[in-house]
């Protein structure tokens, strides 16, 4: 055990409380001194636009991809809680994007959406439109790496509803059908009703995995163009390890960090509220 | 009516989520010029090997999958050991501080990865392990939600064969390496894939330690070469798809184990 708390302590927990303390002076890595500035860090950030840009770009990422996620995983899940063949052989072809490297796909879509040599325009000349240069445009930036994330987490939401539907118990199903209930019915008044602890669930995940988006945007945009894609993250590395400013990104870290809290705090009650029902 | 929809929404989705992949398999062995003249193809109309041959000029490539296997592997093989100790200390042994320690566990599962980076980085700075393997390695190796899932199996491990043990004159070390490890197969596969994988996969950690191409695993090596020079798509290809190989392997063969892990994590 002791290896283990050793590392945690070393590596994880000290650490969280030293960036704090980071985020109160103007720190800069390995040097002698570093001024104490007490709020400064996050009054600076406050007033800086492209926190506030950064900021939004994290929550809408965060909230456009969660409820497509969740809602087309929900269907995948319906249609594919057999225990069939079929059922299990697609539900892994939907799964397996969540298991490979995001700097892999992200290296894949930006040459698939590449206006040149990219799929997608390929496809557009065929319809006899006009390429779009999706990843330069300032417009468009933002929304294709929110598909891209919804095309990445789409089999994990699925994959967790599935084992929440198969934790339903079959006679809620034989009662509801005794009682005249078609399968639109069913999925109404039976699946959607019990799954909303494991719906829950993957909503809270999702959203913490997606607040920490980091990946996907430095390898498809780095954040631009024009920071239309910098997400918190994004950020955080360029203050932190370009510009060495350690004493701002910590402050950033410690926004992601409180913003991660909420959410945590949020399953924690509502998990409880859930268990004494 | 109804199934006529569900097989057209199910087709439409795993066309969506396979051409992707079909797709960069096949530009990774396409000539430039076949590319620009269809872009529209999925299969190339001309073959060559041109990316899979350059990667090894352009990129440290050996050196890049060789640090990648280091680093995913040592650090998963050192997690499983760890974890699983500290599971079994505080599932099977009674001492002051153990509920204390589980909540610090449990504490650091939810704290995000980036809000120890910057302190991290400068105490690997101070101990001289920047741009090390031991940098890469030792902060990364144990993971709070493997002690968890160790601890969950554990519990459920019944204790009479433990007391048996132990009045045949085991100790703890005896009890956890020859009768509770051996019978938390699942669980050791469970964890030991999530965390290759996800280490494999890995691109913020390596990207922020490592900075010369020697010590670069390779997502930090390819995001890195990408960023610098966009020259060559097909060299950028085979490199995704060489990456994506072992996971893709490891994910076909023993696609229970992650699914196992992930459920777990969804129901608690």
């Amino acid at each position: 055990m002791a290896p283990s708390l050793m590392i945690l302590g070393v590596f994880v927990a000290f650490p969280t409380f030293q960036s704090f303390w980071y985020s109160l002076h103007d720190w800069t890595i390995g040097a002698a001194e570093q001024p104490w500035v007490g709020w400064g860090n996050y009054r600076h950030i406050a007033a800086d636009p492209r926190f506030w840009g950064a900021l939004l770009h994290t929550v809408e990422i965060t909230a456009v991809s969660v409820v497509f996620i969740v809602v087309i995983g929900m269907l995948l899940a319906t249609a594919l809680s057999g225990e069939g063949i079929g059922s299990r052989a697609i539900r892994s072809i939907f799964f397996f994007p969540t298991v490979v490297s995001l700097t892999a796909v992200g290296l894949a879509f930006r040459f698939l959406l590449d206006p040149d040599i990219g799929l997608a325009s390929g496809l557009a000349q065929g319809l006899g439109l006009q390429p779009i240069r999706l990843l330069s445009s300032t417009q468009w930036a933002l929304p294709t790496i929110i598909a891209v994330s919804v095309w990445k987490s789409v089999g994990f939401a699925m994959i967790v509803l599935v084992a929440g539907i198969k934790g339903i118990p079959r006679e809620l199903y034989e009662a509801a059908r005794i009682d005249g209930a078609g399968s639109v019915a069913i999925t109404r008044y039976v699946t959607i009703p019990a799954l909303r602890p494991t719906t829950m669930f993957v909503t809270l995940m999702l959203t913490i995995q997606s607040l920490q988006i980091f990946d996907l945007v430095y390898v498809m945009t780095a954040g631009g163009p024009l920071f239309s894609t910098d997400t918190l993250v994004t950020k955080l590395i360029r203050d932190g390890f370009v510009q060495f400013k350690a004493g701002e990104a910590a402050a950033i870290s410690w926004v992601l960090l409180l913003l991660i809290a909420i959410v945590t705090a949020i399953q924690l009650r509502y998990f409880r509220y859930n268990d004494a029902d | 009516m109804l199934a006529t929809s569900r097989w057209t929404f199910l087709s439409i989705g795993l066309v969506l989520a396979l051409v992707p992949f079909i797709w960069t398999v096949g530009a990774s062995f396409r000539p430039e010029s076949d590319l620009f003249g269809h872009p529209e193809r999925l299969v190339p109309t001309e073959w060559t090997l041109h990316g899979y041959r350059q990667i090894w000029e352009q990129l440290p490539f050996f050196r890049l999958v060789l640090n990648t296997i280091l680093f995913a592997g040592v650090t998963t093989t050192l997690t499983v050991v760890f974890d699983s100790m500290c599971a079994y200390a505080l599932a099977r042994l009674t001492f002051r501080g153990r509920t204390l320690c589980f909540w610090l566990v449990l504490a650091t599962l939810m704290v995000p990865f980036q809000t120890t980076l910057i302190p991290v980085f400068e105490e690997l700075y101070h101990l001289g392990w920047l741009n090390t393997y031991q940098g890469l390695i030792v902060p990364r190796a144990t993971s709070a939600f493997g002690i968890f899932l160790f601890r969950q199996f554990f519990m459920s491990v019944p204790r009479e064969l433990d007391e048996a043990a132990r009045i045949d004159g085991a100790g703890h070390f005896r009890i956890y390496s020859r009768i509770i490890l051996p019978l938390s197969k699942p669980a050791i596969a469970t964890v030991a894939l999530l965390n290759f994988t996800a280490l494999w996969n890995d691109l913020l950690w390596p990207l922020v330690v490592s900075s010369s191409p020697e010590k670069r695993t390779l997502p930090a090596g390819l995001a890195l070469f990408a960023g610098t020079h966009v020259t060559d798509h097909a060299v950028l290809m085979a490199g995704a798809v060489i990456s994506l190989l072992p996971i893709a392997l490891a994910f076909f063969m023993a696609q229970r184990y992650f699914v196992a892990g992930i459920s777990t994590a969804g129901l608690k």
